[in-house]
């Protein structure tokens, strides 16, 4: 069993919990994510690690409230335990695998769309502790939607905070923003997107006139995260591959956004699409 | 002796069962079992000990039974073989134990499969428990992976008084028996989960939720935990897909994704949490094993299902029971066809499969005779689900994160056939080491290894 030691409402549909994950915490590395299961009826959950504390043996996770599963998650308390909690799944981060001299004077930017600000910040804070530089736009619908900011600006440069209805900072997408930054003469070594699909699809078309390296990290759908359903496939250089043990993290240039989308709809909406029967030859589109 | 038939073994009607999950076969009863029982030869020299991967002593066993002596014949088994009921139901007899049986020389086979089916569900269903520990020899060995393989050799470990830690990736221990081998071929509350609670009782500790490569690894379980040996049973468990267009569109999905959401997940069961779509119709691609549990799963769960295999029935891998079930199920086979794209509408969904016939030509490596394309003889069959069942292989998390482990071409770790590998200290067996085959050859491995272990550990 894994015990909450800790819970948070960060917004009114989203939570912060700290559960007590001893062997998770001393392998968790940025990039990394978790399953957990709420009880023996529940489905394995892929959730990215916020943060981790190898000392303590605490795993920080976020969840929002968007469907029955997560339900269950924030239905849960500071004592109970989730019966099942596994990882750390997936490869890091590419950077911790540089050397502080290699890291020396790099400048990194990372845009966090909804949720995904909380596994961004435990790569930014890496690189914060490594003295690299990185500034942070965090896109959100609107302000009681905005999570981790002061966080943020503790290990981050400039945090740039975009709403969609303008009740805070910016009014308008993170993609605009990036527009304004970048023609202000802002210089990035790397770029790193993380949110919803749709978002990371357009910052990919944002950043490509700048020819801004980026990565993007890709919630694909998962059944056990190892490696063994090929449920998270994803075409990448026009190659599959399987986003829970080659992933999450993946070129953004690379990656067909469109299939990965349509494949997340893949248990939502079945029942709507089950009477088309049109025939289209794959060959012909290729 | 050999003038009584074969005794015939009671299923559900392929009709019914054709709409539950529950188990086909309903085993002998006592009177059915002896009459069985009564059928054997009692070889002197018996093949069919020869013919089994973990050498039960099966003429043994099967006198006990005709003498009504069940606890005895339960204790025969176990002194081999930990998980009995299993074997029973899932161990493909006719090319082993009973494939080497005399009587089928002339006659047909004992039932040996059946038999031992029978007696472990007797001990199980008399709680009777040949369950029986050695004192400590201070030894600690970890065991990576709760299959047939891990499992096994976690048993012979701990009888010899080792102390042994099991760890799982997933959230039940079981591994194939419980994500892959559907309930009613095999009932994963009643019999999995019971013979993993005997394993158990001897002292082995099974902790699950481990992925081992990531959560910890081999290294620091060595180094940091004090376990003097690891066996290496995590299976063949990575997908193959066919790298044919289409394969990445909604209803496009591995055998093990399909059969994981089912077994692992309970998705037959309406209140799971986990979803499983069906269609209308399923084509299930392969001839295996894999492929027949999961055609025989979407039947089940409302769907039509055609199974599609490049060769004929002759050349299939899969048991000739589960065939011949799957076939009385009501399902389709379109034998001698090759899948060559899989076809899909504007939205990204699956509407069909683009298939070309098959002729046999001459003999492959694996003297099978090799299909070959009939040019022109492509067809489209409408779909709007694809369960792909071609073979699995090995997951390199392990292999990866264990410096001085040596791997073939597929992955797969380098063992010889008592499970020593590249590393001191670190032994593997099953089917990350030969590739996706049975659950009694990895058993089979299981125990070979805990043999080389105990010899390495100089425990006698």
């Amino acid at each position: 069993m894994f015990p909450i030691l800790k819970k948070q409402m960060l917004a009114p549909n989203i939570c912060l919990m700290d559960v007590l994950a001893p062997r998770v915490a001393s392998s968790a590395r940025p990039g990394q994510f978790i399953i957990l299961r709420t009880d023996a009826k529940g489905e394995r959950i892929p959730l990215t690690i916020c943060d981790y504390n190898a000392d303590r043996g605490i795993v920080t996770i976020v969840t929002q409230m968007v469907g029955a599963s997560s339900r269950k998650i924030l239905s849960f308390n500071e004592g109970d335990a989730f019966p099942d909690f596994v990882g750390p799944l997936g490869i890091p981060s590419e950077f911790i695998h540089f050397t502080d001299q290699q890291l020396k004077g790099k400048k990194y930017l990372f845009i966090a769309g909804g949720l995904g600000t909380a596994p961004v910040y435990p790569q930014v804070k890496y690189l914060h502790e490594r003295d690299v530089r990185a500034d942070v736009i965090i896109g959100a619908k609107t302000k009681d939607l905005v999570i981790f900011e002061n966080e943020m600006k503790s290990v981050c440069d400039n945090l740039y905070i975009c709403t969609d209805d303008g009740s805070y900072g910016f009014k308008g997408l993170v993609t605009d923003k990036l527009k304004e930054i970048m023609n202000n003469g802002a210089v990035y070594d790397q770029v790193v997107a993380i949110g919803p699909m749709v978002m990371m699809k357009f910052v990919t078309l944002a950043a490509k006139p700048y020819n801004l390296p980026l990565i993007v990290s890709l919630n694909t759908l998962m059944v056990d995260g190892t490696g063994m359903c090929g449920a998270c496939r994803v075409t990448v250089g026009g190659k599959t591959r399987f986003a829970c043990v080659e992933g999450p993290e993946f070129d953004a240039y690379q990656v067909d956004f469109d299939e990965a989308m349509r494949r997340q709809g893949m248990y939502k909406t079945q029942e709507t699409e089950a009477d088309h029967n049109c025939f289209i030859d794959l060959h012909s589109h290729e | 002796m050999s003038k009584i038939p074969r005794v015939a073994v009671r299923e559900q009607d392929p009709l019914e069962r054709a709409h539950n999950f529950d188990e086909v076969s309903f085993g002998y009863n006592r009177e059915e079992a002896i009459l069985e029982a009564s059928r054997c030869l009692q070889c002197k020299n018996p093949k069919c000990v020869s013919g089994c991967p973990v050498s039960i002593n099966i003429p043994r066993f099967i006198a006990s039974v005709n003498a009504d002596h069940m606890e005895e014949a339960a204790s025969v088994i176990a002194a081999d073989s930990s998980l009995p009921a299993v074997c029973g139901r899932v161990c493909p007899q006719e090319i082993q134990c009973e494939g080497s049986c005399i009587l089928g020389i002339k006659y047909e086979p004992v039932a040996i499969g059946k038999l031992e089916r029978y007696v472990a569900d007797w001990a199980r269903k008399n709680n009777y428990s040949t369950v029986a520990g050695a004192p400590y020899n201070g030894k600690k060995v970890a065991v990576i992976g709760s299959g047939p393989a891990g499992l096994a050799c976690a048993t012979d470990l701990a009888k010899a008084g080792c102390r042994v830690a099991v760890f799982e990736a997933l959230h039940k221990p079981g591994g194939v028996l419980v994500y892959g081998i559907p309930e009613f071929r095999l009932p994963k509350d009643e019999v999995v989960a019971y013979e993993i609670d005997q394993v158990q009782k001897l002292g082995v500790t099974i902790e699950t939720n481990v992925v081992v490569g990531r959560t910890v690894t081999i290294d620091e379980l060595m180094d940091r935990e004090g376990f003097d040996a690891v066996f290496v049973g995590s299976g063949a468990g990575l997908p193959r897909f066919m790298g044919i267009p289409g394969e990445n569109l909604n209803g496009v999905v591995s055998a093990n994704e399909f059969l994981t959401r089912s077994n692992l997940m309970s998705a037959y069961s309406p209140d799971s949490d986990t979803p499983i779509y069906v269609g209308k119709h399923v084509t299930v691609i392969g001839g295996g094993n894999v492929a027949m549990d999961a055609a025989r799963t979407a039947l089940r769960l409302g769907a039509g299902v055609t199974v599609v295999y490049r060769r004929t029935e002759k050349e299939m891998p899969a048991r000739v029971e589960e065939v011949h079930h799957a076939k009385e199920e009501g399902i389709a086979f379109e034998l001698l066809c090759n899948p060559t794209s899989v076809l899909g509408n504007e939205k990204g969904w699956v509407t069909g499969l683009r298939c070309i016939r098959m002729e046999l030509g001459e003999p492959d490596e694996s003297g099978r005779r090799r299909p070959v394309e009939i040019p022109g003889s492509e067809f489209d069959k409408p779909c709007d689900v694809v369960v792909i069942a071609l073979g699995t292989v090995a997951n390199p998390l392990i292999a990866r994160t264990t410096p001085g482990l040596n791997i073939n071409k597929y992955n797969g770790i380098v063992a010889d056939e008592n499970g020593v590998t590249s590393r001191p200290g670190v032994f593997a067996g099953g089917d990350v080491v030969s590739g996706a085959a049975t659950v009694i050859l990895a058993m089979g491995a299981g125990r070979k290894a805990a043999r080389a272990i105990l010899d390495y550990l100089k425990i006698t």
